[in-house]
């Protein structure tokens, strides 16, 4: 392994001097095993910069593309992008505001604001990844016309960090001890330790910049109140021309967009409201609409509606793992005050034997040939992506009679009414979900397998709004986990696992005492995963870290933490004609909005 | 006019007794008389007879999940087609059927009872007893029910599933939530007829024959006020019906995975252009329950009313 890892290292070296071409190296990796995003970005971690992708549609002139509509089934409420609750507001806050760079398919950092990605060849990445410089791109100009400068950049980090504004971004600024405006284009980042991630900050979803003299007088407490929240002042390629909460974002053509001839649409609009299979209809169907998101809708469907022509369904990978949670607290007793308290010794989950044999009782495969088809691959890992912390030590089995012997060797006998039980306790448990169709026909399927092996699933869904909601007030939250199983998606926010894996660190279980704030809705707690979460955070060898991530990967799934049970793809509608959307796992769908066009 | 003339005559004659039809065995006569309303009957005891002995001659487990066989339309094997999962409807409609048809009714019974004491409490007393409880009905009826709802299910379902199981806590609180919330309409209507039946003559007679006030309603002024009481119970089974699959929609009715008529056709939604028998039995069943229900009303509420004489 360590001989693998240095002669990979020495190939990155080739490269960077030029004695070997990237696409060569690329080669080379995948013929080790890896895919092409893995490679690209251990090159960007050996301070080889990515290449920008030529755009294949070149326009003359701006505009004259007509109105854009798209079609997103949760409804935006406000367009702060750092006050975003869900992909839908941050997504509506893309078209108006931008971030620093953002990423590209393949994880590669591509510049937005700025004038190019920092490197280490070039004076702007420090080796050790303490601090980064951010040279900023020049004549850009927010919509009401006053020119974007370091100050806003600095501005923003300001109003983000500032504990009082409460913004939900501010995970990704954690690590900034100072942040410094060298001239007026350019803004130094010194960070506390190595930043293995140092693009978090200012880059994709979380990094979108606002301007300082919008929101200079609301800073802190106040900043709820900014008018801006509402009527975005940005630089994107689109001025906010209507805004109705929960209703419809409209916006058009910014005149003095920094990208020559771009955007190509006049006008656009994202209409929000009704839910997915309606929104599939309206652009594959009845082709009201160009572009439709996240079709969480049966495969079939999706290609019976295909078949009418209008429009096709994009598909992409992304990091997101569909899986079960086993409840490591006892969500059945109260312990001061709070069920599923991270105190608290789960009655029967805690027993290693019947997790194992949960993980036996889920067909993966019927799953995903039967209700996700091209939707999502069958994987053992809970980590995925990118491909580089993939981990190839784990398997998994569907086989009722292997986890009926699980339980038998385990001392669960079974009752007179088939349900296996030891110590009076009965394996009878609660399995929740959202409310979406394909979750639950998942929970009939994994049910019923679990009834031949003796275990009794009751099964409960819950609207979505208040599933997913941060309401420390509401038990049926996945946070609550007031049942025994849960399943839901998480999704990989960046091409980054630090952010991801931290949903499994002792300190983030959730509970009373955080707001149900903790990422950690298991309640699992485990040293060693600790300390490998912790190491990995300030590894700068990129080569370590992935095999830190794997380790981590590895844990979770030996001790049955949770039960993977498809890693799902990207899944969108768009109308025949539209392209150049350059969709992907690691950014908002409006990443490359400037780009779209009509063929 | 022949046939009138002997019960003419046993009215006039002093016997003693009351006539030997009884305002019940009277109403049944002119039930039956009735064609939609004995049809509606027809129709409704074969789907309670259906849902309720047909789950032990039909065998087929509702939860067979079998991909091979999904989505196909009716056939020997599965006389009503399968689902998406490939289980069995004919199955899956006799089983919740019961719980559908249990809480459709159920839930009206309750708002009935609720109505009609509430709305005869009013109209018989008046005064600041009609004042007080009409009050309170403005107030039920101006209350937002959806958020109502969620309230009381959020407060009481974990309650009640721990005193009476996970099924018959949910239908209780469920039945009793439709019900409470749609009695409303009824003390109205109730109250309306007793306002002018209570000055009619023959409650005068019976007032100054010195009835007291619970037989003045029981005997006289009720049986005459039943008949929009009861067109509006059979709407209300309807509304139960539809009111539980929107709750289970939301989550709070009945597990996901426990048939009821509305959570088939809730499922079904989304295929209906290429698996229509999927939502047509289902929706069918809702069909012919509702109408015959509303048939037996209509029946009824012509035979109930003495006022109306009937065609031969």
């Amino acid at each position: 392994m360590m001989d693998e890892a240095e002669a990979i290292r020495a190939l990155a070296r080739d490269v960077k001097a030029g004695r070997t071409s990237r696409r060569r190296f690329v080669q080379t990796m995948v013929g080790l095993g890896l895919t092409a995003p893995m490679a690209a970005q251990m090159l960007t971690a050996a301070g080889v910069a990515a290449q920008p992708k030529p755009a294949v549609f070149a326009p003359t002139r701006r505009g004259g593309g007509g109105h854009l509509k798209t079609l997103w089934w949760q409804a935006p409420t406000l367009l702060n992008p750092h006050f975003a609750t869900g992909t839908k507001d941050a997504d509506a806050a893309r078209i108006f505001y931008e971030p620093l760079a953002g990423f590209d398919p393949d994880g590669n950092l591509t510049p937005i604001l700025a004038a190019e990605a920092p490197s280490v060849g070039a004076g702007t990445l420090a080796k050790d990844l303490t601090w980064v410089t951010w040279r900023l791109k020049k004549n850009v100009t927010w919509h009401d016309g006053k020119p974007f400068t370091a100050d806003d950049v600095v501005f923003t980090y300001e109003f983000v960090a500032d504990p009082a504004t409460a913004a939900v971004t501010s995970g990704a600024y954690r690590e900034i001890s100072r942040i410094e405006k060298v001239d007026s284009h350019t803004v130094k980042l010194t960070f506390t330790k190595p930043q293995p991630f140092w693009s978090d900050a200012f880059c994709g979803n979380r990094g979108m910049i606002i301007p300082k003299h919008q929101f200079d007088a609301y800073r802190g407490a106040r900043s709820r109140e900014a008018p801006a929240n509402l009527k975005p002042v940005g630089t994107g390629p689109f001025k906010c021309s209507d805004f109705k909460p929960g209703d419809i974002v409209k916006g058009e053509i910014h005149a003095a967009y920094h990208v020559a001839n771009r955007p190509f649409f006049d006008t656009m609009e994202m209409k929000g409201g009704g839910d997915a299979t309606s929104a599939a209809r309206a652009v594959l169907q009845t082709g009201e609409y160009d572009y439709a998101w996240n079709m969480q809708v049966e495969d079939d469907i999706l290609r019976r509606l295909e078949q009418g022509g209008k429009g096709r369904v994009n598909i992409w990978p992304t990091g997101n793992p569909e899986h079960i949670q086993c409840n490591f607290s006892d969500p059945w007793t109260e312990v001061e005050g709070e069920r599923s308290h991270p105190k608290s010794t789960h009655p029967f989950l805690s027993d290693l034997a019947v997790r194992q044999a949960l993980n036996l009782l889920v067909d993966r495969a019927a799953v995903q040939e039967q209700i996700y088809g091209r939707q999502g691959q069958t994987s053992a890992n809970f980590l995925n992506a990118p491909s580089r912390y993939f981990s190839k030590n784990t398997r998994w089995e569907f086989n009722v009679d292997k986890a009926n012997a699980v339980l038998d060797a385990a001392g669960w006998k079974r009752g007179a009414d088939g349900v296996r039980a030891k110590d009076g306790k009965r394996l009878k448990m609660l399995y929740q979900s959202s409310i979406n169709a394909p979750r639950q026909k998942n929970q009939q399927i994994v049910k019923q397998a679990a009834a031949r092996a003796g275990i009794e699933l009751e099964l409960k869904s819950v609207v979505a709004s208040v599933f997913f909601s941060s309401d420390a007030a509401n038990p049926d939250t996945y946070a609550h986990f007031s049942a025994d199983l849960q399943m839901y998606n998480t999704t990989m926010t960046a091409p980054d696992a630090q952010y991801f894996m931290n949903q499994f660190c002792s300190w983030e279980a959730a509970s009373k005492a955080n707001k149900y704030q903790g990422r950690n809705a298991t309640r699992w707690r485990n040293e060693e995963y600790d300390r490998a979460y912790q190491a990995a955070d300030s590894e700068v060898d990129p080569v370590k870290r992935a095999a830190l991530f794997i380790k981590m990967n590895d844990l979770v799934i030996q001790h049955v933490v949770v039960i993977p049970v498809l890693w799902r793809n990207g899944v969108s509608a768009s109308a025949l004609k539209l392209a150049g959307m350059d969709l992907n796992g690691w950014d908002s769908t409006f990443w490359h909005l400037p780009y779209w066009y009509r063929a | 006019m022949a046939s009138r003339a002997p019960t003419l005559a046993a009215d006039l004659s002093l016997r003693g007794r009351p006539a030997a039809r009884s305002l019940w065995s009277e109403a049944f006569r002119r039930f039956r008389r009735h064609r939609l309303a004995a049809f509606g009957a027809v129709v409704l005891v074969f789907m309670v007879a259906a849902v309720l002995v047909g789950p032990f001659v039909y065998r087929v487990p509702i939860d067979e999940i079998d991909f091979k066989a999904k989505l196909q339309g009716p056939s020997w094997a599965h006389p009503l087609g399968t689902d998406d999962l490939g289980q069995d409807l004919l199955a899956r409609i006799l089983y919740g059927g019961r719980i559908s048809l249990a809480v459709g009714i159920a839930a009206m019974l309750i708002a009935v009872t609720i109505g009609v004491s509430v709305g005869a409490a009013a109209g018989h007393f008046g005064g600041t007893t009609d004042h007080t409880l009409m009050r309170l009905t403005d107030l039920f009826l101006s209350l937002p029910q959806l958020p109502l709802l969620l309230l009381i299910v959020y407060l009481f379902r974990d309650a009640l599933k721990k005193v009476l199981g996970p099924e018959a806590g949910i239908f209780i609180m469920i039945v009793v939530v439709i019900g409470g919330l749609r009695w409303m309409p009824v003390a109205r209507l109730v109250r309306a007829q007793f306002l002018s039946l209570r000055e009619k003559e023959f409650v005068e007679a019976a007032r100054s024959l010195g009835a007291p006030a619970l037989r003045q309603v029981a005997r006289h002024i009720l049986p005459n006020a039943l008949g929009p009481v009861i067109v509006a119970g059979t709407i209300d089974v309807a509304a139960a019906i539809i009111a539980e699959s929107s709750l289970s929609f939301l989550g709070l009715g009945f597990p996901p995975d426990i048939p009821t008529w509305g959570r088939i056709l809730f499922d079904a939604k989304d295929n209906l252009d290429f698996a229509p028998h999927w939502a047509v039995f289902p929706g069918t069943a809702i069909f012919l329950t509702v109408l015959s229900i509303n048939y037996i009303g209509d029946g009824l509420r012509d035979a109930l009313d003495p006022r109306k004489v009937l065609g031969q």
